[in-house]
């Protein structure tokens, strides 16, 4: 008679979900992917139930980095909460900065120079590259290949650099503000910009020719995690995840914002909804961004970078809003309600991987340990984004 | 005879890749070794906050210490300390104007003359720990009192590392033996 630690009610909350049948106890074994575990890039804990080397159920666990972001909008006034927003989602910043203060510039009327919005673009998709390239890299990282993440991290570093001559910063940026956007692009930054676009076309077929064809790669993510649209529907996924599988739905094109109306570029879709879907989606959208900054450097005219009406302390009238952009994971919804008083009565954030994440519990389910793995970074998730 | 082809192209894929691997082999290396080489984006970094000292005096600040900065702030890392300056030592001018009924003059005595009085920074705290550099404060500046420091190489040890006096900087910055314009 050896101690049975399977049937002891220890461990927390989440781990006494998992107390195993009588039946199957002594095959089952519960694992902790996480807080900290090198495939799930930030503090997320997955639980996980084995039967030898399969999960029979998992339940992802959060909060562990909440910071109480929408709670912060109550306390600050409009103008002090702009810098929380590059915190949420440090990879696509951006998209952040922008679906907070579209969501306040919609609620008090503002107008927007035209050139503000052509930098805002142009930024906007830098930006989204450089998080669809640290995604690459670090999901190849999980598959076990380590190269491609240097060459992510070369062209990466190249973004950052050009993003830095105007926002000043390297990841959480705060560059845009209520009418416009705090600087304006400088010849060097438009010289720089096209000198790496000239550049980064030739190296997407590189990134092909290095993993996208391996053999390997391919055995990780064909048929791996194969998510049908209408379970992607009923999670509520957005972006990448959900164009994997075959919904063309994309914010810029389903509700039109800015001046993405007036640029020509495709929505990529994947056919299966596998983690090789998603993948494809993710680099072809590398090359769709490319060709949305090259039209609007050629369009943006001149002009202020900045409304100057906007007074400082800013007090929207009482009323809500809803704004929507498309961020690099998905749709970044930010609801806003105003009691007309110099903060927001409420801040409602809507992050894309919370709702990604979700899938996973049952997309998990019946696979092998190593291939949850891949479907986890097949998602993309941004934890600090799903905690808030 | 379709399993033998997709191993084929299967192992091509993996000569492909490691095509590329060696081309990047010989080329040139992109890492940047720090102590011996600095990377070549540091014009365009952003450090904390400095004060901008006047055109016409490297010692004084341009601040009119309106502290619309400190309410801009989202994090409460700044704090001004003010003086006034310009006043009479005994401080009469601003007496006469707060409480003229108290004052006893003659019907023909001309009122004094108005003194300018205007406040000058005493001291500029800024607590760089909570500071998340968003440049609000730099942007609402009326007089263009706030600039980022080019400071990339900032390192200490403990939390008062990180409090800077920016009046001490601006005037350890000036130029030596920098003297008050005439």
């Amino acid at each position: 008679m050896g101690f049975n630690w399977l049937s002891e009610p220890r461990g927390d909350y989440y781990t006494r979900h998992f107390v195993p049948t009588p039946e199957a106890e002594g095959d089952r074994l519960i694992l902790n992917l996480g807080p900290q575990h090198p495939s799930t890039h930030g503090v997320l804990r997955v639980v996980v139930e084995m039967d030898g080397e399969y999960i029979m159920k998992a339940e992802p666990v959060l909060g562990y980095i909440h910071r109480m972001q929408e709670k912060m909008g109550e306390v600050k006034t409009w103008r002090q909460y702009l810098p929380n927003m590059g915190r949420v989602d440090y990879l696509h910043a951006l998209a952040w900065n922008w679906a907070y203060v579209g969501a306040v510039e919609k609620l008090a009327g503002i107008e927007v120079p035209p050139r503000a919005e052509y930098i805002r673009v142009i930024t906007c998709e830098l930006n989204r590259i450089s998080s669809h390239l640290l995604w690459w890299g670090a999901y190849l990282l999980d598959l076990g290949a380590f190269t491609p993440i240097l060459y992510a991290f070369a062209d990466r570093e190249r973004i950052m650099d050009i993003l830095q001559m105007v926002t000043g910063s390297r990841l959480t940026y705060c560059y845009y503000r209520f009418g416009g956007v705090s600087a304006d692009l400088g010849e060097g930054f438009i010289q720089a910009t096209r000198d790496f676009l000239k550049q980064f076309k030739t190296r997407i077929p590189m990134f092909h020719d290095l993993v996208t064809g391996n053999m390997i790669l391919r055995g990780r993510c064909e048929q791996i995690g194969v998510l049908p649209l209408e379970m992607a529907r009923r999670y509520g996924a957005t972006g990448p995840v959900l164009r994997g599988s075959g919904l063309a739905y994309d914010t810029r094109r389903a509700e039109p914002y800015s001046v993405y109306p007036s640029l020509d570029f495709q929505v990529p879709v994947g056919v299966n909804g596998d983690a090789m879907d998603r993948y494809d989606v993710r680099l072809a959208e590398m090359t769709q961004s490319i060709a949305i900054i090259e039209q609007a450097l050629e369009a943006m005219p001149d002009g202020p970078h900045i409304n100057p009406d906007v007074h400082e302390r800013l007090k929207p009238p009482a009323g809500e809003v809803y704004y929507a952009v498309e961020g690099g994971r998905g749709k970044i919804g930010v609801h806003l309600i105003s009691d007309g008083g110099p903060r927001p009565y409420r801040v409602k954030l809507r992050s894309p991987s919370f709702c990604n994440l979700q899938l996973f519990a049952e997309l998990a389910q019946g696979t092998l340990l190593a291939d949850a793995v891949s479907i986890l970074g097949s998602l993309d998730l941004v934890i600090p984004e799903i905690d808030r | 005879m379709p399993g033998l082809a997709k191993t084929i192209k299967g192992l091509w894929s993996l000569i492909v890749g490691l095509g590329v691997t060696g081309v990047e082999f010989f080329r040139p290396q992109l890492t940047v070794h720090y102590p011996r080489k600095e990377v070549d984006n540091l014009a365009t970094y952003r450090g904390h906050i400095d004060l901008v000292a006047r055109d016409d005096d490297p010692l004084t600040p341009r601040c009119i210490v309106c502290r619309k900065c400190v309410a801009a702030c989202p994090s409460g890392c700044i704090a001004i300390e003010s003086r006034l300056v310009g006043a009479e030592p005994g401080g009469d001018a601003r007496e006469l104007s707060l409480a003229p009924g108290l004052i006893v003059t003659g019907s023909h005595a001309a009122p004094p003359p108005r003194q300018k009085i205007r406040r000058e920074v005493a001291a500029f705290h800024l607590n760089y720990n909570l500071c998340s550099l968003c440049g609000l404060c730099v942007q609402t500046c009326p007089v263009q009192s706030l600039a980022f420091s080019r400071e990339a190489y900032l390192c200490g040890s403990s939390r008062a590392d990180f409090e800077f006096e920016l009046l001490e900087r601006l005037r350890r910055r000036a130029p030596a033996g920098g003297q008050r314009a005439a």
